[in-house]
């Protein structure tokens, strides 16, 4: 992607951004019960949606990883920058939801099952991310993370559903619901599928900068080891044999 | 019949190692009674709170002391190039896998015993449903040790492991926490349905855990 497709797409990320903000704060209306409270729920949901998203791409990326056939440095770049996004939004997503818990349950967190599967899941991903800060080597690196990934992604299911057992008490899901028009109309609809979009978008973005920093970064140890053979090189010349 | 050979050869290696450096008597056994301990100071020794909280109590104590357990477990492989040799072995990654889970999860029913004694005991707990309280707390041990040998061997040599494995472990384990808290509190108030149905879902766990652990083992201990 060239200087200025970055440029162009960093551009369309931030208008979308901002007509989600124009939809959801003026043209959608407030809640009959709710009032401006609902307002949250166009952050709420696509921050959730994509905390899975990346979480999901993650676990994409650790497997093509892991199949010889396919393997390739950057789909483990791509699985760390990907969680690193997912870490930010799943954090995002429990904040917005505490702040909208408040008006409308009347309490910052409620022990459900969704928001205490998400709250694991922002641990356990934070977990990923430690370790893939610990030195070793980059295939190393690789192929602990992307098990340790996919570990983490096929422990999701179990906890939501030891969690589920434990306690539940959230409303059913929205927008993925057969049912949406019973519970959810027109404007609100729009926006929320508007901002749903908006954020992929976002997300694209951030995992797209996130990618090329961490190019960067393996370009630099690369220069970095050049320059000291070549000052090696140079230094030894010098000595007299 | 050679895999559980090996298996006990590994286990048998490690719990030698703890028998005769008694860290695991000395050290990580007195941790988990001083938790429980703890725990009471918490709820100001309260009659009535801490028979109910018990369960769950009981189980944070166990997992506390698990995660010292785990990092002993590797640590002890780190010197003297013991992981260099472990690897020489020609061993199968399954039943290094096993093995070390094995006597993690040994070491951890013991202390469970132990602990378990001291809960009812200081927090005058009576007991009730025996044969459920033991099978949940075995499933939940073979689960906690399964998932506690992967994350520990994915944080091996590692600096800052000792660190990393508490921030790994403890989230995974969500649901032998709340497995074992509701098996346990379920047993002790007569619901022994619901107690089954808990163990169910610990042994279900540690299934699962022990068959991710025996396919991710052998690769994550070759050297990248």
């Amino acid at each position: 992607m060239s200087h200025l497709t970055r440029r162009l797409f960093g551009l369309a990320v931030l208008v979308a951004l901002a007509v989600t903000a124009v939809l959801a704060l003026w043209v959608s209306p407030a809640d009959a019960q709710q009032d401006d409270a609902v307002r949250l729920l166009y952050l709420h949901v696509p921050t959730a949606w994509i905390a899975y998203l990346a979480f999901f791409v993650t676990a994409i990326a650790s497997i093509l990883w892991l199949v010889p056939r396919t393997r390739r440095a950057e789909w483990d770049l791509l699985a760390g920058a990907s969680a690193e996004v997912g870490v930010i939004f799943t954090g995002l997503t429990l904040v917005l939801g505490a702040l909208w818990g408040r008006p409308v349950w009347g309490v910052w967190w409620e022990w459900d099952a969704r928001l205490t599967t998400t709250a694991i899941l922002f641990f356990l991903y934070l977990g990923y991310l430690a370790l893939r800060r610990t030195g070793a080597t980059a295939d190393e690196r690789g192929k602990r993370c992307a098990i340790a990934a996919l570990i983490a992604f096929v422990d999701v299911p179990i906890v939501h559903f030891s969690v589920t057992w434990w306690q539940t008490l959230h409303q059913t899901g929205t927008v993925f619901n057969p049912e949406m028009d019973a519970e959810i109309h027109g404007s609100m609809a729009f926006t929320l599928v508007f901002s749903v979009a908006a954020f992929t978008l976002l997300y694209a973005y951030l995992v797209r900068l996130r990618l090329r920093v961490a190019e960067l970064e393996e370009g630099l140890e690369d220069r970095a080891l050049e320059l000291a053979i070549a000052e090696r090189v140079r230094t030894e010349q010098v000595v007299p044999v | 019949m050679t895999f559980l050979r090996e298996v006990a050869l590994v286990a048998g290696k490690d719990l030698r190692i703890e028998r005769r450096s008694r860290v695991a008597m000395q050290q990580i056994l007195p941790f988990g009674a001083i938790v429980v301990v703890m725990f009471a100071f918490a709820l100001d020794a309260d009659r009535t709170t801490l028979p109910i909280a018990a369960p769950g109590l009981f189980w944070a104590a166990v997992l506390l002391a698990a995660l010292l357990a785990i990092g002993r477990s590797f640590s002890v492989e780190e010197v003297n190039g013991a992981r260099d040799g472990l690897r020489l072995t020609g061993l199968d990654g399954g039943s290094l896998f096993v093995g070390k889970a094995a006597a993690i999860a040994v070491e951890l029913f013991v202390l469970e015993i132990v602990l378990g004694v001291a809960v009812v005991v200081l927090y005058d707990v009576t007991v009730r449903g025996l044969l459920a309280l033991v099978c949940a707390a075995l499933a939940a041990t073979v689960g906690l040790a399964a998932t506690g040998t992967v994350y520990g061997v994915l944080a091996t040599g590692s600096r800052a492991r000792d660190t990393l494995i508490p921030l790994l472990v403890l989230p995974a384990v969500t649901p032998v926490m709340l497995g074992g808290t509701q098996a346990f509190a379920e047993a002790l108030d007569g619901s022994m349905s619901e107690a089954w149905q808990w163990v169910q879902l610990l042994v279900a766990f540690a299934v699962l855990a022990v068959a991710a652990g025996t396919v991710a083992f052998a690769p994550l201990l070759e050297e990248g």
